[in-house]
């Protein structure tokens, strides 16, 4: 359950990007999730919601885009989408392959309502 | 709404401080290695058999890391080198801080193969750098051959696997060759080391690794 500590992760860089005054218009923070970043989308939403209730921060939720796998093979340069994190190229076979995305476990932006309510 | 654009990895602050404790090992000497598997796998008799096998060569200290008890500490101490216990209370895995303070009572100068051991677990310590050469993830054969697909990404981050408990192969239902080839399909530079804690086999060849990596 490493999605708790995550969920303190983004708590404490929320609280050093933004002033005081600003944290209770914070609506949205939105994080970019690869495919097997390790991380349980759901498992952190509800984190989040957990360690934020009755805080400041309550009026806020994650907004997670969900980013697939996605690998290159440099000897036919054929990009794909495994469903298994694969090394392998689909189309020849060889080991010869960068991963593009799926491995992401990052910030985007954060979205603050510009009125308070 | 007012769009603030932030672009930093959530991990960042653990990653800062992994850095650090990259260069601290760095000045010092020190190589290391976190030791990384699903509980009880092996990693502590694996790190046993290692100091046995440089006892007097070598100068090893060792980080364990557990949920509860300091027992790893315990088994590792009765070998004389320096241990130092994490209880991470719950934690599911070691985090850079944690590794940082518990060095504090370590000697780095003195020390030339720094062993850290992780939390038992497949999933969460894959994503936190403890500022380490490599991972070694080590998966018993009573685990099954389908592990490397299903934890891909401790496979994906780590440079060593070594497959213990050979010892059980003939009482288990696990395929050596497809467990090698699903790690290889996973990372392909994975090096390989298949070993039985219990009877001493390919314990030379992984500590020979080791030798050559310092
Ligand atoms: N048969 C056999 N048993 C082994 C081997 N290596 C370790 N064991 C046994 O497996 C059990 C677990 O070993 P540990 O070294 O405690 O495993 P661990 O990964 O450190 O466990 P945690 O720290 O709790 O995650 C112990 O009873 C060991 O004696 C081996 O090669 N063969
Ligand atoms: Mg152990
Ligand atoms: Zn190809």
């Amino acid at each position: 359950m490493h999605e708790l500590s995550l969920a303190s992760d983004i708590i404490d860089t929320v609280k050093q990007t933004l002033s005081h005054e600003e944290l209770p218009s914070l609506r949205k923070i939105v994080l970019e999730i690869g495919a097997y970043s390790g991380v349980v989308p759901d498992s952190l939403s509800f984190s989040f919601e957990a360690i934020t209730a009755g805080t400041e921060l309550a009026g806020a939720e994650l907004e997670i885009i969900n980013i697939p796998f996605r690998l290159k093979c440099n000897q036919c340069k054929t990009e794909a989408e495994p469903e298994y994190p694969i090394m392998l190229c689909e189309n020849c076979g060889s080991s010869d392959t960068v991963v593009i995305s799926g491995d992401e476990l990052k910030f985007k932006e954060f979205k603050i309502s510009e009125s308070e309510e | 709404m007012e769009i603030i654009k932030i672009e930093r990895k959530v991990l960042a602050k653990n990653d800062a401080v992994a850095s650090e404790i990259r260069s601290a090992l760095q000045e010092n000497g020190v190589f290391a290695v976190n030791i990384v598997s699903s509980p009880g796998s092996g990693k502590t008799t694996l790190v046993e058999k290692t100091i046995e096998h440089f006892s007097g060569r070598m100068n090893i200290s060792v980080i364990e890391g557990d949920v509860q008890t300091d027992l790893d500490a315990q088994r590792v101490s009765a070998y004389n080198v320096p241990v130092v216990q994490i209880i991470t209370n719950g934690g599911c895995h070691l985090d850079a801080g944690l590794v940082k303070d518990s060095m504090k009572s370590l000697d780095l100068v003195s020390t030339d193969f720094l062993i850290i051991e992780n939390v038992g677990n497949l999933v969460c310590p894959a994503g936190y750098d403890l500022g380490e050469d490599m991972k070694v993830v080590v998966i018993s054969v009573t685990e099954g051959d389908d592990k490397p697909l299903k934890y891909p990404k401790m496979f994906m981050n780590s440079k060593v696997l070594v497959i213990n408990k050979i010892d059980l192969l003939p009482y288990v239902n696990c395929n050596i060759n497809q467990l090698r080839s699903n790690a290889l399909k996973i990372n392909p530079d994975l090096k390989v080391f298949e070993v039985s804690c219990t009877t001493g086999e390919g314990i030379n060849a992984w500590c020979d690794f080791i030798e050559n990596s310092i």
